[in-house]
């Protein structure tokens, strides 16, 4: 499984999206209906799914799911024992 | 000062998981306690509980609302949604009034104790999510409803150990009785998890009786060794008597007595005293006699020590007057925090459908016990006017009495 597809499974099992929604375009907040609560869940998430911690300050700047996916990439390519 | 009506109810409970089902069960004097195993691996000196299955409310409320929901707040959801619908309180009612919530809920040990273990484990609390502080929290309960319902009235919650549900309907009561608030969600809950019970199952309190567990809970019998377990929800839609006519609401039954109390002794040990005075002063509150009291759903868990007690205090209060007793929880279990909303409801439906409950499992008194008129098997019997007992830890003791219309 690519790494966006596994991204793409855990953001629609945890906020229950439609799955026809996501697409690499797409406004990450806007389709995950995101406010700050969510965040904390995002960073839960991300670590049980790829055991990185990430920092919810590093979301705002984030706009599409490909920014997400890069983001995730980047963290992982950078990854730090946690 | 308003006249206080009850024109909703709802229940999640062993013994049913609506007003329908725990109709049938309670006239037909139907058990709702097993024999959990995994209580006993999970080193449980008793594996008696009374079986609630945990719903999935997956479509009935949003994520959000749901990640902030503890087990009980779940019950409460549900039997607040049944009690809503019978008063026919919909979302533009409770926009447009300042409708409140008073709800009795003394535990929330599952949440606090999975959100610690993640914090050990991982050394981080943002792990725990942010669902956690609004689960573990003991006011989950009221701070869920009154979001999830858009309240706007008074909101809290109401912590006395087993009597915290027939204190939360005693508050309503007042609120509604002196015009500070037309309408209030009351009730309680309970969670029933493996760790909320573990530290009362080390006092030794639960029946061990595993052999035949729908025989285990046995109120006032002489050979009753201890309580069992259980849980649930259940709400009481309180009102002025005013508002109910206004909306042209089905009234329930009208609460008239609220008595209250404090032993003034020991933690656990219970007294006649205190319980004695909680009834005197919940009749003084009705005006009424103490024989004009038909039927008393009693407290009585299935303690040695506690129902002798309140046989003793029955017995000084009513004396001669012999009103039928029974006590539900021998086919519940002892439900705690909700138990004194639920046995509101239990004997709200009794009275609407001219039957009292057994107290199943009485089969020999014992000194106290005899002195008292208890209901060994469903009685047709029409009632207008009961009492219900609920005492606590700490000698907190709540006695209402409510009344047809």
């Amino acid at each position: 499984m690519g790494i966006e597809e596994k991204i793409n499974n855990f953001l629609v099992e945890e906020f229950e999206v439609d799955p026809a929604r996501i697409s690499p375009s797409a406004d990450l907040k806007e389709i995950l209906e995101l406010d700050s609560l969510d965040y904390i869940d995002l960073v839960v998430v991300i670590e049980n799914n790829f055991g990185i911690k990430v920092d919810p300050v590093d979301f705002v700047d984030l706009v599409t799911f490909q920014d997400f996916y890069d983001y995730i990439t980047s963290r992982l390519n950078s990854k730090e024992p946690v | 000062m308003n006249r206080v009506v009850i024109t909703g109810m709802g229940i999640y409970s062993c013994i049913g998981k609506n007003q329908d089902e725990v109709r049938e069960s309670l006239l037909h004097g139907r058990s709702g306690i097993v024999l959990d195993p995994t209580r006993k691996q999970f080193g449980y000196r008793s594996g008696l509980v009374g079986l609630v299955d945990r719903p999935n409310l997956k479509g009935m409320l949003d994520r959000r609302s749901r990640i902030t929901l503890p087990e009980q707040g779940e019950y409460a959801y549900l039997a607040t949604v049944e009690a809503l619908r019978q008063s026919e309180i919909d979302a533009g009612y409770l926009e447009r009034n300042e409708a409140g919530i008073l709800y009795g809920n003394d535990s929330t040990a599952k949440p606090v104790i999975e959100s610690i273990d993640i914090v050990r484990e991982k050394k981080d609390t943002i792990l725990v999510g942010s669902g956690a502080v609004f689960q573990t929290m003991n006011s989950t309960v009221t701070m869920n409803l009154a979001t999830i319902f858009k309240l706007k009235g008074v909101n809290f919650t109401i912590s006395a150990a087993c009597a915290s549900g027939s204190h939360a309907i005693g508050l309503g009561y007042h609120f509604i009785k002196t015009g500070l608030q037309e309408l209030v969600i009351c009730g309680g809950a309970q969670e029933i998890n493996h760790y909320s019970m573990a530290t009362f199952d080390a006092l030794s309190a639960f029946s061990v009786k595993e052999s035949d567990p729908a025989r285990a809970s046995r109120p006032f019998d002489r050979d009753r060794d201890g309580l069992v377990p259980s849980g649930g929800a259940a709400t009481i839609i309180l009102e002025s008597y005013d508002s109910a006519i206004k909306r042209g609401a089905n009234i329930l039954g009208e609460v008239i007595g609220y008595g209250f109390s404090s032993n003034g002794g020991h933690i656990s040990n219970p007294t006649v005293d205190g319980p004695a005075r909680s009834l005197r002063m919940a009749l003084k509150d009705a005006a009424l006699q103490p024989s004009d009291i038909e039927y008393i759903n009693a407290h009585a868990t299935s303690t040695p020590a506690g129902d002798s007690n309140e046989a003793k205090a029955i017995h000084e209060v009513f004396g001669g007057s012999l009103p039928w007793i029974s006590s539900t929880k021998s086919m519940t279990g002892h439900e705690c925090w909700m138990a004194g909303a639920s046995e509101i409801v239990y004997s709200v439906l009794m009275m609407q459908n001219g039957f009292i409950a057994p107290n199943i499992n009485f089969e020999n008194p014992d000194e106290d016990s005899a002195k008292l008129n208890i209901v060994k098997t469903s009685l047709k019997e029409d009632i207008s006017v009961f009492l219900s007992n609920s005492f606590g830890f700490g000698g907190t003791n709540s006695s209402l009495i409510v009344r047809k219309i």
